[in-house]
C-alpha cells in the first residue's frame, strides 16, 4: 500500500470477507445438510447448524450408498475416482513428458508433423466430439472398464507444451556434459531431466488430478454399471426427481466426499496448483 | 527456438512419441473424422439404413430455431458468465492486492472452489435454490420474490449462471492477483508521488496494465462457459424448462444421445470445433503479441 | 595420455562453411589456446574435437586413433564448459562422480579419485553442497573436478574463465597452470581474450573466419605475425598499420620512441592522450587528417602534448605486410 487509508483497508477487508462468506455458504450449506436427517432438511427452512447424523449419513454412504437412483456405495465411487484422476494425471504426465523429450531433444523425419498432430488436440475438446469417440469406445470394448476411463483423456497437448516448454529452459550444456560422461538419451532423460522437471512435475500433478477427479461427461457416457459410477457420476444418479423425492441428506454428505479430495489437493499443494494453473495456460 | 544438443537415434524418438500419437489418433483423430463424415449423413431411427446427403444437416440446423435458439442461449449464457465472473473476481483481486495482513488467508479461503466439479457446483446451487425445499428460495420467499427455476426460464439462467460464476470465480481470481503483483511496485509509487488517488491509480495505471490479463480470461471463461459448463447444465436444468437453458454442447449430447440423431447432432459437434478452433486461434494471437511485446 | 591431430578439418552448415581447413599437431601434454573473436570457429573447432559437432571433412585423430566417428565419451576426453554445466540436483560428489559411474568404475576407485580431485582443488569441505550453494569460483573448480576425476586423454576448455570476475580470473589463470603442471594433460583452451592466451599458451592457434591465421608459441606469434589480422588482434593498442610504398608498415606502438623532427620517421598529430601511470598512450594520425590513425606508448617521464609529435623506431622492429592479401612479407 502506498499510502495509509484507513478506511479503504477496512472497505477492502470488509468486501473480501463478503467475498469469502458468499464463496464458502454454498459448501457450508452442504455440509450442514449432510449432518441432518432428511426429514429436518424437508421441513423448510433447513436448520442451518449442524445436526448430529454426521456419523450416521456418511456411514451409510460409504458403506451402503443412497437407496434411491444409485445405490453403489459411495466407497467404491471414491476409489473409482481416485483411479480415474490419478490414471489420468499420471498417464498424461508420462506420455506427454516422454514425447516433448523426443521433439525437443531429437532430430528426426516428421517431427515437427508430429508437433503440430499433437498441437491440433487442443482444438478438440472432448464435448464436440462425443458421439463418435463414445462409439470407438464401444467397439473397443472399453465400456465400464477403468481403460475406458482414463485412456481416452490422457493425450494432452497442454502438458506436452508445458514440457517441452521447459526443456527449452534447460542450458544445451547440461546434455552435452551430460554426452561427455558418457550418458545416453535415456539416462541424461532419468537422471538429469527427470528430476530437474520435479516442479513442472508436481503442478502439472496437482491440476490433472483435479481435472480427471471431476471429469463428467466421459464418465456419465461410458459407465452403465453402478459399480464403475465416480463419485461425481454417483450424486448425479441419486438425484431421481424433483426436491422432495430425494435423500438430499446423503448425497449432499457424497458431495462432501467428492470435493474434500480435490479440495485438499488444492489446498496442501497451493504453491504447485498456482504454478500449474498459471503455466499449462501460457 | 532450437536445442544445439541433439542425441541420435533411428528409432528411439518414434518410440517415445508413438504412445501419445496412438491415444491421439484413436480417441482424437479418428473420432473428429467420424464426426465429419456422420454430419453428411442421415440415419434413419433405428441405424439401419445411412444415406450420404452431404450439407443437408447443416442446412437443416441453420433453418430450426431449436438449433438457433441454442446459439442466442450459449451468447447469452457466455456473455453473463465471463462478464460477471471477471468483473466479481476482478474487484476481489484488487482487493486482496491491497490488504497487507491476511492477504495469504484469502487467497486459501478464494481458490478453493476451483476444485469443485462442475457437476458437484450444479448440485449445490440445485439444493439451496430447490423451489421448495432450498434455503436460499425461502429467504427470497420472505422477501416476497417468487422464484422457481423448474419452471421459469430466466430463474433457470440465473441459476446456471451463479453456479458457473461461482466455479470459475478462482481461476479468474488467481490470474488477476498474479497479473497485479506483476505490476512494479514503483510504477504505483510513482503515480501517487505524481498525486493520483487510489481511485485514480486503478484506471489509468493498474486498469490498462491489467488488460491482456482480462482479455486473456476472457477468452478462458467464454470457453469454459461453452464447454465446461455441461456439468452445470446436466446436475440442475438439464436443459430446460423448455430449452431455456439449452446451450449448444448440451444439445449436441441431447440430439445425439437423448434423441439420437447422428447426423445433426455430428453437424453441430462440427460447428462446435469450428467455433473452438477460431477461439483458439484468437487466443493463440494474444499470446503472439504478448511474446512480441 | 596422447597427443591431438587435426588434419584440415572442416564444418559447414548446409551450404554455409564455417571452418576452412584447419590442420595441427598437438604433441601429447602440450596446452593449446584456440584464440580468436567471437564467431570465428574456435569453439566449433573444440567442439569437432569433443565430439558435439558432426566434422564435416578431414579428420581429427587423439593419439592413433582417427575419432571423427566416435561418440564423445569413447573418445576419451573431458571437458569444461563455460557455464560450468553442473547438474544443479546433483551434490558435487555426485557431479565429479557422475560420469565415472556411467563407465561402471568401482565404488571405491570412485572415491579415490573424487576424493583425489577434491585434494587438489580444494573442494574437500564443499562435496555435499548443490551447485548453486557455490560461489564463482568454486562451481569453476568443480567443472574442473569433474574433468580431472575422469583421468581422459585431452582436456578441452570453452572459455572457463570468462564468467569470473576480473581479480578471480587471474587466480584461476594461476591455477590452471599449476593444474597443466601437475597432470601434463593435453589441453585445448578456447579464449577470445588475448591475455589469457599470452599467459596459458605453450602454443596458440590464432583463427579468423574460419581459418587458422597463425599457429607459434605466444611470443613468436607476438613477435612476427603472420597476417595483418594477427597483429592488430594481439597487443594492446594493436600494432599500428601504416601504408607506404603500395605496402603496409607495421610497428607496435611500445616500439615507437619520441625524438627530435630531425630524426623522425613518423609525425605524429596527438590528438589523445591516457595517462596510465608507468606509461603514456598518445593516439593520433599521421599527416594530413584521413590516413591511418596511429598510437604510440611511451614512457611516463616523455613529454605527452597535443600537436606533432615526432618518433622513430628501430628497424629490426618493422614488419611488412601485403595490403591485398593481408600476409606478411619477408622474414
Amino acid at each position: 500500500m502506498v499510502e495509509n487509508r484507513p478506511f479503504l483497508t477496512f472497505l477492502a477487508h470488509a468486501i473480501l470477507i463478503v467475498g469469502v462468506v458468499v464463496i464458502a455458504f454454498p459448501v457450508y450449506v452442504t455440509f450442514v445438510a449432510s449432518t441432518l436427517t432428511l426429514e429436518q432438511i424437508m421441513s423448510v427452512p433447513m436448520p442451518l447448524w449442524p445436526g448430529d447424523q454426521f456419523v450416521a449419513n456418511y456411514t451409510q454412504v460409504l458403506t451402503a450408498g443412497s437407496t434411491k437412483g444409485s445405490t453403489a456405495a459411495v466407497s467404491t465411487m471414491l476409489l473409482n475416482s481416485t483411479v480415474m484422476a490419478l490414471g489420468i494425471a499420471l498417464g498424461k504426465i508420462a506420455i506427454s513428458i516422454i514425447s516433448a523429450f523426443a521433439i525437443v531433444y531429437f532430430r528426426f523425419p516428421f517431427r515437427m508433423t508430429f508437433f503440430w498432430l499433437i498441437f491440433i488436440t487442443l482444438m478438440l475438446p472432448v464435448e464436440v466430439r462425443i458421439i463418435p469417440t463414445f462409439k470407438v469406445i464401444a467397439d473397443l470394448g472399453m465400456l465400464n472398464s477403468y481403460a475406458g476411463l482414463t485412456i481416452p483423456l490422457i493425450a494432452s497437448a497442454t502438458a506436452t507444451f508445458l514440457f517441452r516448454q521447459f526443456f527449452m529452459t534447460v542450458p544445451d550444456e547440461l546434455a552435452e556434459a551430460a554426452r561427455m560422461d558418457g550418458a545416453g538419451p535415456m539416462r541424461f532423460f532419468r537422471d538429469v531431466l527427470l528430476p530437474l522437471s520435479k516442479t513442472s512435475i508436481a503442478a502439472l500433478f496437482v491440476i490433472q488430478f483435479i481435472y480427471g477427479w471431476n471429469q463428467y461427461l466421459w464418465p456419465l457416457l461410458i459407465t452403465t454399471d453402478e459399480s464403475m459410477y465416480t463419485t461425481v457420476i454417483g450424486i448425479k444418479r441419486m438425484i431421481v426427481g424433483s426436491d422432495a423425492a430425494n435423500e438430499w441428506n446423503l448425497i449432499m454428505a457424497t458431495a462432501m466426499l467428492a470435493m474434500l479430495p480435490p479440495a485438499l489437493v488444492v489446498l496442501l499443494m497451493q504453491k504447485w496448483f498456482v504454478k500449474g494453473l498459471v503455466e499449462t495456460e501460457k | 527456438m532450437e536445442k544445439r544438443v541433439v542425441f541420435r537415434s533411428a528409432w528411439l524418438p518414434y518410440a517415445l512419441v508413438a504412445p501419445q500419437l496412438a491415444i491421439t489418433f484413436v480417441f482424437f483423430f479418428w473420432p473428429a473424422s467420424q464426426a465429419l463424415w456422420f454430419s453428411f449423413q442421415l440415419q434413419d431411427a433405428f441405424g439401419m439404413h445411412t444415406q450420404f446427403v452431404g450439407l443437408q444437416n447443416f442446412g437443416n440446423l441453420f433453418k430450426d430455431s431449436n438449433y438457433l435458439d441454442s446459439f442466442r442461449t450459449t451468447a447469452v449464457f457466455s456473455v453473463l458468465v465471463a462478464g460477471i465472473g471477471i468483473a466479481l473476481s476482478l474487484l476481489l483481486a484488487v482487493m486482496a492486492d491491497r490488504v497487507v495482513r491476511g492477504a495469504f488467508a484469502y487467497k486459501t479461503l478464494l481458490i478453493w472452489p476451483y476444485a469443485v466439479a462442475a457437476a458437484v457446483a450444479g448440485v449445490l446451487y440445485a439444493f439451496m435454490f430447490a423451489p421448495s425445499i432450498g434455503i436460499v428460495s425461502y429467504v427470497l420467499k420472505g422477501w416476497g420474490v417468487s422464484w422457481n427455476w423448474a419452471i421459469d426460464g430466466t430463474d433457470a439462467m440465473i441459476l446456471v449462471v451463479m453456479a458457473a460464476v461461482w466455479n470459475q470465480i478462482s481461476y479468474n481470481f488467481l490470474f488477476f492477483l498474479a497479473g497485479l503483483q506483476s505490476i512494479p511496485r514503483s510504477l504505483i509509487e510513482a503515480a501517487a508521488i505524481d498525486g493520483a488517488g487510489p481511485g485514480r491509480r486503478f484506471w489509468t495505471i493498474i486498469f490498462p496494465l491489467l488488460s491482456p490479463t482480462a482479455f486473456f480470461l476472457l477468452v478462458v471463461n467464454v470457453v469454459y462457459a461453452f464447454f465446461g459448463t455441461f456439468g452445470i447444465i446436466d446436475a440442475t436444468t438439464q436443459g430446460g424448462p423448455a430449452t431455456s437453458t439449452q446451450i449448444l454442447v448440451y444439445k449436441v449430447y441431447h440430439d445425439g444421445v437423448k434423441a439420437a440423431d447422428l447426423g445433426g447432432s455430428s453437424a453441430q459437434s462440427v460447428i462446435l470445433m469450428a467455433i473452438v478452433i477460431a477461439l483458439t486461434v484468437v487466443q493463440f494471437r494474444y499470446i503472439e503479441r504478448k511474446v512480441n511485446y | 595420455m596422447a597427443g591431438v591431430s587435426l588434419r584440415n578439418v572442416l564444418k559447414s552448415y548446409g551450404e554455409l562453411q564455417v571452418i576452412h581447413g584447419v590442420s595441427m599437431e598437438i604433441a601429447d601434454g602440450e596446452f593449446i589456446v584456440i584464440l580468436g573473436p567471437s564467431g570465428c570457429g574456435k569453439s566449433t573447432l573444440l567442439r569437432m574435437v569433443a565430439g558435439l559437432e558432426v566434422i564435416s571433412g578431414g579428420e581429427i585423430a587423439i593419439g592413433d586413433r582417427v575419432v571423427n566417428n566416435l561418440e564423445p565419451k569413447d573418445r576419451d576426453i573431458a571437458m569444461v564448459f563455460q557455464n560450468y554445466a553442473l547438474y544443479p540436483h546433483m551434490s558435487v560428489y555426485d557431479n565429479m562422480a557422475y560420469g565415472l559411474r556411467i563407465r561402471g568404475l568401482p565404488k571405491s576407485e570412485i572415491d579415490a579419485r573424487v576424493q583425489k580431485a577434491a585434494g587438489i582443488l580444494e573442494l574437500g569441505q564443499y562435496l555435499e553442497r548443490k551447485p548453486r550453494a557455490l560461489s564463482g569460483g568454486q562451481r569453476q573448480r568443480v567443472a574442473m573436478g569433474r574433468a580431472i576425476v575422469r583421468e581422459p586423454q585431452v582436456f578441452l576448455f570453452d572459455e572457463p574463465l570468462s564468467n569470473l570476475d576480473a581479480k578471480l580470473r587471474v587466480q584461476m589463470r594461476g591455477e590452471l597452470q599449476s593444474l597443466h603442471r601437475r597432470l601434463g594433460t593435453t589441453s585445448l583452451f578456447v579464449t577470445h581474450d588475448q591475455v589469457e592466451a599470452m599467459t596459458l599458451a605453450q602454443r596458440m592457434i590464432v583463427m579468423n573466419a574460419g581459418r587458422a591465421e597463425q599457429i607459434g608459441a605466444p611470443l613468436e606469434v607476438y613477435a612476427k605475425p603472420a597476417t595483418t589480422f594477427v597483429a592488430s588482434f594481439i597487443g594492446s593498442p594493436p600494432m599500428n598499420l601504416i601504408p607506404k610504398d603500395g605496402k603496409l608498415l607495421g610497428v607496435r606502438p611500445e616500439h615507437m620512441e619520441p625524438c627530435a623532427a630531425s630524426e623522425a620517421m613518423l609525425t605524429i598529430e596527438v590528438d589523445l592522450i591516457e595517462p596510465l601511470g608507468a606509461d603514456i598512450l598518445v593516439y593520433g594520425h599521421i599527416g594530413d587528417g584521413e590516413s591511418a590513425r596511429v598510437a604510440a606508448r611511451l614512457h611516463a617521464s616523455a613529454p605527452a602534448q597535443a600537436g606533432k609529435l615526432p618518433v622513430r623506431y628501430a628497424p629490426q622492429h618493422v614488419h611488412w605486410f601485403d595490403p591485398a592479401t593481408g600476409k606478411r612479407i619477408g622474414p
